[in-house]
């Protein structure tokens, strides 16, 4: 839809475009000995599309785009690339809504596109060894006849990669009780800046020495190329009940989530949408959500019938005891699907609303969903702008819905200080700035927030132990300490500084 | 990280005086794992001063604790509350502190159905080489802002700082277990295991040992029973079942006092090892005990071949490391990544890599 749309934000120093045709010469005339010419991408008609990613509001063309098609390509590529001292920005399919994907004026964009086959489903190991550029929910797809499928669910999933998974490691409704990419992935194939060839993670559950699959796992692109990634996959279960219960205000929802954990239950699901949002998607989907209500919980139990008939009595008792005004249990699959399907259309309803919308991605202490709703009530009043609010609720993962025009300067202006707001108040609270969509460029300010100087520094060096000059993806997930400077404020974290009388060696 | 403690600052003041001579350190908590990996020199850090829960919150499902805290006091805590750390960390000795069991990253019996400690650290406040107190992560279940450091440090051996503090991921202890045994050869029993492990049963842990099986299950009341009736075989009392596990779980059970005892992380479908010498195997046959005099070299070979590797676990062989080495390419990044993080290699030099 239309998110953020038309405005071009450019942070880096700019050459003149004089040198830029010299160094894009320079860079074709190496690759063009590489790969074949169907490969290669450079005329200003043929890299628009590669211009941004699911952020439209950052674009930059880069120099070239290469389409290897083996790994024995995708190392030449890098190879030239490193002796040549250009950046790389891999690329699988362009869902991402961090600008992650953001290609490099001087640099190339490595699309993986045609890295999409599925190399081995294997029942008994219940693995699945895919290429990086292979869907998500292709790999559930294909596993299916096995009885399996692969957990984690991005809302992106029948498009989004998982290479583009493991770069972000992404979440999805049903991470609470099955985990991240990271809790999901056994091993990592790539190559490194060099275009030397390298595993993470291994066929076993650990590898020898530092576990790297760590860090290689949300790395948005800045460690290593990924090219080929072994998955778990888990059994499917043989049914699933959802239950949709309506609160007459966000407080009792919010405890509501509490409780349900503290009773010891791990629901498979646990989703929340405000008034707002519901009357959104409920214009949209027509699934027949209460409309009166201040805050909606879907909560789902997995498993066998049995041991979901036990689940639903217990969350129906805790909801009940809880304050929900209302209750309804789903009695087939095709319900529901209807219960699920407002919430899986929330970013699309939001767009019907408004002209253009803004996702924000915190994650804060389950505890804190009610201050923060109630906080961002009162910013919708301080910055003039509706927000509409879905929330992961059962890991305290906020998706809150900016509403604006960005043809208004003025509202776009208020938009980007009102996410910040939700941001910083989302760390003050306790939590992070980003739960799942990564920090890519938009998030690069806020990470001075979060982040002291030190910190960010031991990550910036940390990316020099796997990329010393910096090539892969620069400039993304961890900002310069000139640009936190830049951001204008001597962050202060928890209102001390740490050992601000200490000398640093 | 609460930055004006005494016991933080003594540490940061040892480190510091440290670095200023270039002088190594060992760091230590309860000293219950000394015998794991390669041997090291240095001054004694003590983490033990640096105790106590810092928060625990069961509705958020998460713990925060100092690294110097012993692992004991943890789980008697979570257990008043009816939760539990689900991946089972060994305790070889009552000593045990939350720091050491992030540090060596060793996980239990159900590290295949629930996840390993790096599955369960949200976030870590570390001490770096430079003297300088820095957290990651956080104490939230989603956290992709920036990399995923406190994650980094489970196994790290202490060879990238000082830890101070971690946060946990908790959960609920199941609401129902039993187990299972069952008679049957090696080739067997790991078939049957993986079939399992592909169908919607509650599994928690399975050992195989001496011509049996044991299975745990874990889960709702009615998964447990449903699971007990598909599966057969012998129903064990839940006393004598737990002491079992427990004897896993600890290393206390006989096998483990042969040696020297070879750890091998190895892909779980991988058909018996044609190694001589005893073995026992968890996790669905992607970890297996091995006790044999065999040379490392066959071992590692054998392990390597199966998708993994072969750690000298106990007992110590001349000229023989304890850990398996890495491909070139990761020796590298390694190195570069214990440099970043502590560049005059004071902590635990030489404990994950013989020091050259």
């Amino acid at each position: 839809m239309n998110q953020l749309a038309d405005t071009v934000v450019s942070h880096e120093p700019q050459p003149d475009t004089t040198s830029r045709h010299v160094r894009q010469a320079e860079v074709v005339a190496r690759l063009q000995q590489l790969l074949p010419a169907r490969s290669l991408l450079w005329t200003p008609e043929d890299t628009t599309p590669y211009e941004c990613d699911g952020l439209t509001a950052y674009r930059e063309r880069p120099l070239l785009v290469a389409l290897p098609e083996t790994e024995a390509e995708v190392a030449a590529v890098l190879k030239a690339c490193h002796a040549l001292g250009v950046p790389v920005v891999a690329r699988g399919a362009g869902t991402g809504l961090s600008g992650g994907a953001l290609p490099h004026r001087l640099g190339v964009t490595l699309s993986l596109a045609k890295f999409n086959k599925i190399l081995k489903l294997d029942k008994l190991s219940r693995t699945a060894v895919v290429q990086c550029g292979v869907r998500n929910l292709a790999i559930s797809e294909a596993a299916a006849p096995l009885g399996l499928y692969y957990a984690p669910d991005p809302s992106s999933q029948i498009a989004c990669t998982i290479g583009g998974n493991v770069a972000e490691n992404s979440g999805g409704v049903h991470c609470l009780k099955y985990g991240l990419t990271l809790h999901n992935v056994l091993k990592v194939k790539g190559f490194t800046v060099e275009g030397e060839p390298v595993e993470f993670g291994a066929d076993a559950l650990d590898a020898a020495g530092l576990d790297l699959l760590t860090v290689v796992v949300g790395s948005e692109g800045l460690l290593a190329v990924t090219t080929e990634v072994t998955v778990k996959l888990v059994p499917k279960p043989r049914l699933a009940r959802c239950i949709m219960a309506s609160f007459a205000d966000v407080r009792h929802a919010g405890d509501a989530v509490a409780a349900i954990i503290g009773a010891g239950i791990i629901p498979a699901g646990l989703e929340m949408m405000d008034k707002p949002m519901t009357a959104a998607v409920e214009d949209f989907v027509h699934a027949g959500y209460d409309l009166d209500a201040a805050a909606i919980l879907l909560c789902e139990s997995d498993g066998t019938p049995e041991e979901v008939a036990e689940e639903i009595g217990r969350m129906e008792a805790v909801l009940m005891g809880a304050g929900a005004t209302r209750l309804e249990v789903s009695a087939d699959e095709a319900q529901r699907l209807r219960f699920w399907s407002g919430r899986k259309n929330a970013f699309p309803a939001s767009g019907r609303i408004s002209p253009d919308y803004m996702c924000m991605d915190s994650t804060i202490p389950r505890k804190r969903l009610a201050d923060i709703l109630i906080a961002i009530a009162a910013m919708e009043r301080k910055y003039g702008l509706r927000c509409c609010n879905v929330f992961h609720a059962g890991d305290g993962n906020l998706h809150p819905l900016i509403l604006f025009d960005a043809n208004d300067p003025d509202q776009l202006h208020r938009c980007e200080l009102f996410g910040a707001d939700i941001l910083e108040t989302s760390v003050r609270l306790g939590g992070t700035v980003t739960g799942e969509h990564g920090v890519g460029v938009e998030k690069l300010n806020s990470m001075c927030v979060q982040f002291s100087p030190e910190e960010r520094e031991q990550m910036l060096s940390l990316k020099r132990a796997f990329d010393p000059h910096e090539l892969l993806n620069p400039g993304k997930l961890v900002p310069t300490l000139h640009r936190c400077a830049e951001y204008g404020r001597m962050h202060v974290k928890k209102g001390l500084l740490p050992f601000a009388d200490l000398p640093r060696f | 990280m609460q930055h004006d403690d005494p016991a933080l600052q003594a540490v940061v003041d040892q480190v510091r005086e440290a670095a200023s001579r270039e002088a190594p350190l060992r760091i230590a908590g309860g000293d219950s794992k000394a015998f794991y990996g390669n041997p090291v020199e240095g001054t004694l850090l003590d983490t033990r001063p640096l105790a106590g829960i810092s928060s625990y919150e069961p509705s958020e499902l998460v713990i925060t604790v100092r690294a110097g805290t012993p692992l004991a006091e943890v789980e008697a805590v979570l257990a008043e509350r009816g939760q539990c750390l689900a991946f089972e960390p060994p305790r070889f000795g009552a000593g045990g502190t939350v720091g050491g069991m992030v540090a060596a990253g060793l996980s239990g019996p159900a590290r295949a159905t629930a996840g390993g400690v790096r599955d369960h650290v949200l976030g870590a406040s570390l001490l770096n080489g430079r003297g300088e107190v820095l957290s990651f992560g956080g104490q939230v279940m989603k956290n992709v802002a920036g990399y995923d450091v406190s994650r980094l440090l489970a196994g790290s051996l202490g060879t990238l700082g000082v830890i101070l503090e971690v946060s946990l991921k908790v959960l609920p202890r199941p609401a129902a277990s039993a187990s299972l045994c069952f008679a049957m050869g090696q080739a067997d029993a790991l078939d049957c295991v993986n079939r399992w492990a592909g169908e919607p049963l509650p599994l928690s842990a399975s050992a195989w040992f001496e011509g049996r099986l044991w299975l745990r299950l874990a889960g709702a009341q009615a998964a447990v029973r449903s699971a007990i009736a598909t599966l057969g075989g012998e129903r064990l009392d839940d006393r004598e079942a737990e002491a079992f596990w427990t004897s896993l779980r600890d290393q206390q059970h006989a096998f483990f006092a042969g040696l020297p005892l070879w750890r091998l992380s190895v892909a779980a479908t991988t058909p018996p090892l044609a190694l001589p010498g005893e073995s026992l195997i968890e996790w669905g046959g992607a970890q297996r005990w091995l006790i044999s005099t065999e040379p490392a070299r066959r071992i590692r070979d054998a392990a390597r071949a199966a998708g993994g590797h072969a750690t000298l676990f106990r007992g110590s062989v001349p000229g023989v490391a304890a850990f398996d080495a890495v491909s070139p390419p990761l020796a590298r990044i390694h190195r570069q990544l214990m440099t970043s993080f502590d560049p005059q290699h004071l902590f635990n030099r030489g404990r994950l890599y013989p020091s050259d």
